[in-house]
């Protein structure tokens, strides 16, 4: 009935038996003091994975603790606390194999009752989680029911039949389940220490946790500390020592300190920096893919504006937004021109040959120009004047300005713009009270449908009311083949004809790294980076 | 005294009462709220998360559980926003910082500015007046924000002598910056006050008698002239005490010193309710208290305050 589904990558790593030993170039050697500090903006909102939503939180606890798979520096799925997994033909049933040799850090075994504990308590309403929602995303039986209160927790569709197995049901096949085991939502976590400690468990001292590191120190708003842990499986495979994160609100502040050799990495390269820090500092200034989409979206609602409601207007805005200004002119850091809502970087995503990516800006102007004119609006016909909202940032209003004077050039559409607050800014999108409104997607997990789901007429996130049955059709449909590429696509070529919104342009992340640290997933699309995959090497 | 004293923390009461009140409405007021995201929480996981926080509760019930769990536990509640944080936890983790540079900066302010300030007026129209004047004005045309990254050019990317940022646990070279950033434009203020007070009291009829029955100029400003002239000083610097030890947002932010300076703004861009509370009532309190205290100082250094 069963059968194997590891990568064969993955095979071959195990068969190496270790993931990512340092890779010593001629006359290299590693570096006497293994550490790695990193920056983050903002303060952690919280270690607890049950409760993480966002990226820097994720990051550390992909550190602390291991869920079933890990990722490698390809984004490619790889043994984690699971040394494998075997799915039913129905695609509805994964059966995981747990290492026998993974133990918390206070030494008692890593069980499958560890897991279903913990995805139990992310689904138990009592505990709260704002990500709850991740595991019915992931398809688990019974998960949007248990977060809703209709069920109780352990009707969740997961069970340990004995300590070393984990079987999981899910309502429908989803091919990227295994991939989500590695957000921190499904990883396992201490029972008995939560029990002991309560709300209080994150702090250093009570927590125990099941990565290669532990927390060693934390203070709110300046640092956390990560130490390497002794009795990790993997322990002899890792090699740096002592993973800092600190706590900078100030961007070019953290350049300063990382000029000053206090950082290895930066979060990010404040706005319109990466040229004049490319030349400078070359191949330690990064740019790569982060899966994100930047749009703009009209307010499909019937009664919003009349104009808008006109297809060949929305078509004729979006034409005439020429991305590479954009792209090449004002952000200037890696990012990509978007014609599309799925982020070129997508695992296993093509695009569809979409004809406004074909053609030349001319091209586009002069197709603008003739809709426009064809539904009586601008230059020759009805003025119209239309209002972009965005929230208060320095780059969304570059991005607006720009937007509002080649729709002003190309096609006499005249433009105000105002800028909000980011809670009031959200509120206004949310209540419909909005013309045209700047919008970003970030991929939930790296699969296609993790951006096309927004556009679908009950998502959350559709807060610019595009109901099309037939997307809707279609996305449910892809979700239940076993190749729904085709069907992504033609989602895709359908936005591109009704024109909901105006994709402009993919994210990329820009940061320094020092170059003396090695093994920095430059190719996950996720940028999933595991410490314990990385080295350092001493300054030359 | 004492019946003024117990008078005034009386007043305290009902003022503090107005305070969170008006705060909690104006809270309530703003749109959006500390769950809201570009990524909306579907219904149900939404309506977890607010019975969570009790706001599924009407809004008086709410205001009155807030208020009795402070008077009655002395519990601020946990934060909205840093799930891992108590409102009491984070002010316990914050406050200290803000206190130590903004007390040192505080010290710094008092003494240099109240020296320059003197001098200038006791040397007036000569250079070392020109040149305080001059250092006041510039002072108080040059934000902190703009100071902050000069210093660290000069004393950490160039001398190499200073870290970046940072705290430490308030190890003594972590401090250094913060508080020259944080007290310059107070010296300004202070010294600018200072002279133009000094200047008054050395033109009254008093001080000309101290003169013309021949003191040196020393005794005079000390023994008499410097008492009277501070009063305007010390009206300033009660609010701006309290101002320093409750941090900067830019020292914050700039510095990554991890004080409550910050909490002020990012509670409040992120809804963080019981946080914004938490800090308002903080500094609510400081103000009344050291508003106080300065009272009280006016009636020791001038004789002619009754209270």
């Amino acid at each position: 009935m069963f059968h194997r589904s590891l990568c064969a990558s993955a095979l071959a790593l195990l068969a190496t038996g270790a993931l990512a030993q340092p890779q010593l170039a001629e006359g290299e050697s590693l570096a006497a003091e293994q550490t790695f500090s990193y920056n983050v903006i903002d303060e952690f909102v919280t270690l607890d994975p049950a409760l993480i939503e966002v990226v820097d939180d994720n990051d550390v606890a992909r550190q602390l603790f291991e869920g079933l798979m890990n990722q490698d520096a390809t984004g490619q799925v790889v043994p984690g606390v699971a040394t494998g997994y075997e799915v039913s033909e129905d695609g509805l049933t994964y059966t995981f194999a747990l290492r026998p040799e993974a133990v918390w850090s206070d030494g008692t075994p890593v069980t499958a009752g560890d897991f279903v504990y913990a995805w139990r308590r992310v689904v138990d309403p009592a505990t709260a989680s704002p990500y709850s929602w991740f595991i019915g995303l992931a398809g688990v039986e019974n998960a949007d029911a248990i977060v809703a209160g209709e069920m109780a927790p352990d009707a969740l569709g997961v069970a340990a039949p004995d300590d070393r197995t984990l079987v999981v049901t899910l309502t429908r096949p989803a091919p990227f389940f295994p991939q989500m085991t590695a957000n921190a939502n499904l990883f396992p976590v201490p029972r008995a220490a939560i029990e002991a400690s309560g709300a209080e468990w994150t702090q250093p001292g009570n927590m125990i946790s099941n990565g290669a590191y532990v927390l060693s120190e934390r203070v709110p708003q300046e640092r956390i500390v990560m130490t390497r842990n002794p009795l990790y499986w993997d322990d002899a495979g890792t090699t740096l020592d002592t993973v800092t994160a600190l706590v900078i609100n100030d961007e070019n502040q953290a350049v300063t300190r990382w000029r000053d050799g206090e950082l290895d990495k930066t979060a990010v390269v404040p706005a319109g920096q990466f040229p004049a820090l490319k030349e400078e500092l070359g191949d330690e200034t990064v740019a790569v893919p982060n899966l994100c989409t930047y749009y703009y979206q009209f307010n499909m609602r019937p009664d919003a504006t009349a104009a808008l409601q006109d297809v060949r207007v929305r078509e004729a805005l979006s034409l005439a937004v020429d991305r590479g200004v954009i792209v090449n002119a004002i952000l200037a850091g890696g990012q990509r021109e978007a014609y599309g809502l799925t982020h070129w970087a997508t695992a296993g995503w093509t695009p569809p040959q979409l004809p406004a990516e074909a053609m030349t800006q001319e091209e586009r102007n002069a197709r603008a120009q003739a809709l426009m004119a064809e539904a009586g609006y601008g230059t020759g016909g009805e003025p119209l004047s239309l209002e972009i909202i965005f929230n208060t940032s320095e780059s969304h209003q570059q991005i607006a300005v720009a937007v509002g004077q080649m729709w002003k050039q190309t096609l006499g559409i005249d433009t105000t713009l105002a800028n909000q607050e980011w809670q009031t800014f959200l509120d206004t999108r949310k209540q419909g009270n909005f013309e045209i409104a700047r919008a970003a997607w970030c991929a939930d997990y790296n699969e296609a449908s993790s951006f096309l789901d927004i556009a679908t007429s009950n998502s959350e996130a559709n807060d610019f009311r595009y109901v099309n049955p037939d997307f809707d059709a279609l996305i449910d449909r892809a979700l239940t083949v076993s190749d729904p590429l085709a069907d992504y696509q033609a989602a895709e070529e359908m936005l591109a004809r009704d024109v909901p919104i105006i994709p402009i342009y993919f994210y990329a992340s820009n940061f320094l790294l020092n170059d003396a640290v090695r093994g920095w997933p430059m190719e996950n699309a996720q940028q999933y980076w595991y410490a314990k995959d990385m080295w350092r090497v001493a300054e030359q | 005294m004492l019946s003024f004293v117990i008078r005034r923390l009386l007043v305290a009461i009902p003022t503090m009462i107005v305070l969170v009140v008006v705060s909690y409405v104006l809270m309530f007021a703003a749109p959006g709220g500390p769950f809201n995201s570009e990524k909306p929480l579907p219904p149900a996981v939404m309506a977890n998360v607010e019975a969570r926080y009790g706001l599924d509760r009407p809004y008086v019930v709410q205001i009155a559980t807030y208020v009795w769990n402070i008077v009655a536990r002395w519990d601020f509640g946990p934060s909205f926003k840093y799930r891992d944080q108590t409102v009491s936890g984070l002010i316990a983790q914050g406050f200290p910082v803000t206190l130590t540079y903004g007390f040192w900066a505080f010290v710094v302010a008092v003494a240099a500015g109240v020296s320059l300030g003197v001098a200038a007026a006791v040397r007036q129209n000569s250079w070392l007046d020109y040149g305080a004047v001059g250092f006041a004005i510039g002072s108080s045309v040059l934000p902190n924000f703009v100071l902050a990254p000069i210093l660290v050019l000069v004393f950490t990317l160039w001398l190499d002598w200073l870290p970046a940022g940072g705290w430490y646990g308030g190890e003594a070279r972590y401090v250094v910056l913060p508080v020259i950033a944080l007290a310059t434009s107070y010296l300004a203020a202070i010294a600018r006050i200072t002279r133009s007070s000094m200047l008054e009291v050395l033109n009254s009829g008093f001080i000309r008698t101290a003169r013309a029955k021949g003191l040196p100029m020393r005794l005079i400003v000390w023994r008499h002239a410097l008492k009277p002239a501070l009063l305007p000083v010390l009206s300033y610097l009660g609010p701006a005490f309290v101002a320093m030890i409750t941090g900067s947002v830019v020292i914050d932010m700039f510095f990554s010193t991890g004080g409550i300076g910050q909490s002020f703004v990012n509670s409040a861009l992120n809804r963080d309710y019981s946080v914004m509370m938490g800090v308002t009532i903080l500094v609510g309190a400081l103000t009344i208290a050291f508003n106080l205290v300065v009272d009280v100082l006016y009636a020791w250094i001038d004789p002619k305050i009754r209270y």
